[in-house]
Formats: structure tokens, sequence, C-alpha cells
């Protein structure tokens, strides 16, 4: 099972600089947990210590937001996409 | 009845059409919501019109006041053809990287702009208007991100006039910057409409709006209520792009990108009906037409092309 995790620029200190990086889980909670394995602190960047996902994060496979998915229990499928994002305005 | 004694009275009860031609079978219809048939081209003219009256009505703006409002355009644009009309004077915060149309239509209208820096996007803009607030009491700000109205307008005008169109609606699809929309829309179809489906789609710009110094600088609407809603998609820009001109070339609408990301997740939930073997009628807004965004040069040539000339720029 191999996850394409896009990292947001604000986030890429965690990440060596590397925006697109690969990991691996059944949900959203696991693949974080796996990420956090390789770019340790990461994870607590998007989790808040209630362990719920940061209010300014927006999390997304394959472009619809996890939060309407199951959130952290949002199921993930071999070749799926996950894109991270901080939460912008609009208007 | 088409005739209206003043412009302000002409916001509104735009066209919902079909769209035969898009949709993907004769029982799973789309419909547009031609809301660039608006007094100055947009949406926005709604909230502007609502939020203006509000705060008459409540006292806080009286003739000669300066309103302050950040807005990466179309608001901005609503709020001053209002003010003109009702005698005040507008301050628009506006991020620098808006399309050169924005700018000039809000000059036309005599508004005056204080740009905020294009990294953080309209983060940026609500962070300095506060600011500006904050040195000029006795400017107001209406701060369309948290006032209730501007929901309200769509509560009491867009989601009725939806309905009444189209009382077989299955779905609703908005974009998702203010909330104000999907918020007001949402909240009238959900007390009117058993199962309805409210899904909203996000503009994902290109990485330098996303500059944010860390993630606690990031930005939810005040307005924002997730239960409102039954899905998010965030499309990207190419995505944007892509269906802005299938919406021209097969439909004859020519519409903003955002309207184009609107599309590409209106078709998701259209399709993913079709597939089930379900009936719809799903509606979507068309937020603008494409006039103010013609000088990007994204309406032509490869969508590589597009996509490189509306990066790091709020096309929604």
């Amino acid at each position: 099972m191999s996850i394409e995790v896009r990292v947001p620029t604000i986030l890429r200190s965690y990440t060596g600089g590397l925006k697109v990086v690969t990991g691996t889980g059944d949900s959203i909670a696991d693949l974080l947990t796996n990420l956090d394995t390789q770019y340790p602190g990461l994870r607590a960047r998007l989790i808040t210590e209630e362990g719920g996902l940061h209010k300014f994060v927006n999390v997304y496979i394959n472009d619809e937001d996890v939060r309407f998915l199951g959130a952290l229990d949002a199921k993930l499928n071999d070749g799926d996409t996950v894109t991270v994002l901080p939460a912008v305005a609009g208007g | 009845m088409a005739r209206f004694d003043s412009l302000l009275d002409a916001c509104g009860n735009t066209p919902l059409v079909g769209l035969p031609r898009l949709s993907p079978s004769p029982t799973v219809r789309l419909w547009a919501k031609l809301e660039a048939r608006n007094p100055t081209g947009s949406i926005k003219d709604r909230p502007a019109v609502w939020m203006i009256r509000a705060a008459e009505a409540a006292g806080r703006l009286r003739p000669g006041d300066t309103i302050l409002e950040p807005t990466s355009g179309n608001t901005g644009i609503a709020l001053a053809m209002v003010a003109k009309l009702h005698g005040y004077r507008l301050v628009c915060v506006m991020p620098e990287n808006v399309s050169a149309e924005r700018t000039q239509l809000l000059r036309m209208y005599g508004a005056e702009i204080i740009f905020s820096p294009g990294p953080g996007g309209s983060n940026a803009a609500v962070a300095m208007a506060r600011q500006i607030a904050e040195e000029h009491p006795d400017w107001v700000m209406l701060n369309q991100y948290a006032n209730e109205a501007n929901a309200r307008a769509h509560y009491e005008s867009t989601g009725p006039e939806l309905l009444r169109d189209l009382p077989t609606i299955t779905h609703f699809v908005a974009g998702l910057g203010t909330t104000g929309t999907l918020m007001g829309v949402g909240r009238y179809l959900r007390e009117k409409v058993d199962g309805i489906q409210i899904i909203a789609a996000e503009p994902r710009y290109g990485e330098l709006v996303y500059g944010l110094r860390n993630i606690d600088e990031g930005y939810v609407p005040e307005l924002y209520d997730a239960t409102v809603l039954t899905r998010r998609f965030s499309v990207g820009t190419r995505d944007a792009v892509l269906r802005t001109r299938q919406l021209v070339e097969v439909e004859g609408i020519f519409a903003g990108f955002s309207t184009g990301a609107i599309l590409h997740a209106a078709l998701a939930v259209a399709h993913d009906a079709a597939r089930a073997g379900r009936t719809a009628d799903v509606a979507f807004v068309v937020a603008d037409g494409g006039w103010k965004y013609l000088s990007t040069g994204a309406y032509g040539g490869t969508l590589a092309d597009a996509e490189t000339a509306l990066e790091g720029q709020l096309w929604a």
C-alpha cells in the first residue's frame, strides 16, 4: 500500500524540503503515524493534543476533504493521493 | 415583470438553466444558476446589498460613513456599487495578486484600494483590514467572513429561488470562500428538502498563495459550519480551467474560473449518482462571468500555459 502525500511549503522543513513524500497506512491516522516515523515532528503539526485534526489544517484524499469521509478514520486505498493544505479564506 | 425601480432592486432572481450536453443522462441533470446576471456581474451583489441594509437598519451606517472591507474582488465591486448609490466611501483591502480588471472596476466605482501582500492571499487581507480598523474606529468593517447578513442573503434569496425553480433538486454545489453561499442556501434547502446534498468546491491555488509562516496563521471564516455540508472538494487550477473552457465550449456559458472549480465538483457528484443508478437534479452556481479574467490569458493556449498564467493568482 503506497500513498502519495503532497506537503505544503510551510511543512517542508519536516520533510527535508520534499514536496511529495510516500507513506503507507489503511487510514489517515495510520498514514500520519507512518509518516512521523520517516519525518519526525510532522504528525504533531497536523494533529492536536486532543487527537483531532488541527483546525487550520485541511487534508484531502483524491481532492475530497477527509472531515467528510470519517476524518482520521477515513480509509485509504493503494494509489490514493493525499494533499495537506493550510486553511485559507476566499471571497 | 422585469422592470425595477432601481438597480439594487434588480439584484437576484437570476435564471436557472439546464445543461443538457454536460448532464450525464436525462435523469441525472445539471442546472446552472447564472449569478453573473446580477447588477455588477457576480453572486456577491446579494451579500453586499444584505450586509449594507442590515448595517443601516442597526444604525451602524449613516450617509457619508466609510466602509472598510477585505476582499479579493467581487465583494468589493458589489459593495462599491451599493456604496455609491447609498452615499458611502469604500476602502477595500485586496491581495495584490488579483486580476487587473478587479482593480480597474473598483477604481471606476470610486473605491479606494489598499493592497495586502500576495503570499497569504485573503488571509493577509483579513489581517491587514483588522489592523486598519483599529486605527480608524469610525470606519465600518462589514466583514463578509463573519457577517450573518452574508449567509442570510442566500437563505432569503438564492435558496428560495432554487427551490422555486427546481423543486426536485437533490444536490446544491457552490464555491467555498466566505462560506456565505453554502451556509445560507445549505441551511434553507436542508430545512425544505429531505436528503438534500450540499457540496462545497474549494479552489486550490498555486503554492505561493499558501505561503503562510506557520499553520496557526490559517483562517476559517466565522460563518463556517461544517455540519451544513455533505462533501467538500478541493479543486486545482488545471481542473478549474479545464471545466471553465468546457462550460463555454459545450454549453455556451462564459464564466470565471471559480465556476470551473464548482462545475468540476458538480460533475463528480452527478456521475456518482449516474453510476449508482439514481436520478438527480444537481444545481450549481455560476459565480461570475469570465470578463474580469481575460487579462490572465488563461482562456487560450494549453492547460499547462493556463496553469502557469494563474500560478500565484487568486483566481476564484
